[in-house]
């Protein structure tokens, strides 16, 4: 009890002096040099009408590669965590028939719907992670309707392990061409699409590298969800 | 009063009062949903503070995919922590 008290007045002290220190700083203001900078250069220098995209893709790319490494990380411990030498699914009853009909009529929209969101990611709010999320919940959707369905492994993980090498690549293209990694080659030196911005086929290699990555993530989520599922068969 | 921040006011109301059902409650399906719901009510409000990119992938990642992820692992652990917890909760008895 006396613990708990004493617990209770330290948080309300740490609390109080947080919201102390927190009052001085001005919520909300326009204080931010570096934003105002992308905002005024992002589509000379990028090409990319979405400011959040051409950062996270081209002032920021190597963090972004960081990202997807560190996606991949964890989806080979889970890989490597859930590894049986037999696994296959157990699942006794089929799946509603809303369920079912739900997916059949559902999975192509959703497929879509993911394929709109990353290839746009360089025009409007989106880009590779949700877009990968999105195919990789169509996956979800096909795994609880349908008891027998697997996703085709191998090609999920060769697709996988290319796109994450094309991802370097591209990046290394960049270093032979404009002497740093990850350099918009594209862009500043073909001045590809320069009098498209707004459209489709402009932005650089932002269009490449947020497919590159969607392919990556969907095919990785897809591929966690299959580990999760599956139990392990004794003979 | 402006409406917009009536209703972002609700949409946090609705996200602690999920998050402390997911603390709360014995099953741990129904926790696994509400910690769904949290993901939910958080992309609402992403979307409502124009981050609409955020909104997606919370929705795609935290409601969708982790919610099924929790589902999984409880298919192949048990449902109840306890035996004694398994009878209805108080809002079944009630």
């Amino acid at each position: 009890m006396l613990k708990r008290a004493l617990a209770i007045i330290t948080l309300l002290i740490i609390g109080y002096w947080l919201a102390q220190g927190l009052t001085g700083v001005p919520f909300g203001q326009d204080r931010m040099l570096v934003g105002q900078y992308y905002l005024n250069n992002v589509i000379k220098q990028t090409g990319s009408v979405n400011a959040v995209t051409a950062i996270v893709v081209n002032y920021r790319g190597f963090d972004t590669l960081g990202e997807v490494t560190v996606l991949f990380i964890a989806s080979t411990g889970v890989g490597a965590l859930l590894w049986r030498r037999k696994k296959k699914r157990t699942a006794r009853t089929e799946g509603s028939v809303v369920l079912t009909t739900g997916a059949r009529l559902l999975v192509p929209f959703i497929l879509l719907f993911g394929v709109y969101i990353f290839i746009h990611g360089h025009l409007t709010p989106g880009g590779g992670f949700p877009g990968g999320a999105t195919i990789a919940t169509a996956f979800l959707l096909l795994y609880m309707a349908f008891t027998q369905y697997e996703i085709p492994h191998g090609a999920f993980e060769k697709t996988e392990g290319v796109a994450g090498m094309s991802y370097v690549l591209v990046g290394l293209i960049g270093l032979a061409l404009g002497g740093y990694f990850l350099y918009d080659w594209i862009w500043q030196q073909w001045h590809w699409g320069i009098n498209d911005v707004g459209r489709l086929f402009s932005g650089g290699f932002i269009p490449i590298i947020y497919t590159l990555i969607a392919i990556k993530v969907g095919t990785e989520l897809s591929g966690i969800i299959d580990n999760m599922l599956k139990e392990e068969v004794r003979e | 009063m402006n409406c917009i921040s009536c209703i972002s006011y609700i949409i946090v109301g609705l996200m602690i009062i999920s998050a402390i059902l997911a603390v709360e409650w014995k099953d741990l399906l129904a926790a696994a949903v509400g910690m769904a719901a949290v993901s939910l009510f958080a992309s609402f409000l992403f979307f409502m503070l124009q981050a609409p990119d955020v909104a997606m992938t919370e929705a795609a990642i935290g409601a969708a995919l982790s919610g099924a992820v929790f589902i999984f692992a409880i298919k192949r652990t048990q449902r109840y922590e306890t035996e004694d917890e398994e009878k209805p909760g108080w809002w079944v008895r009630w």
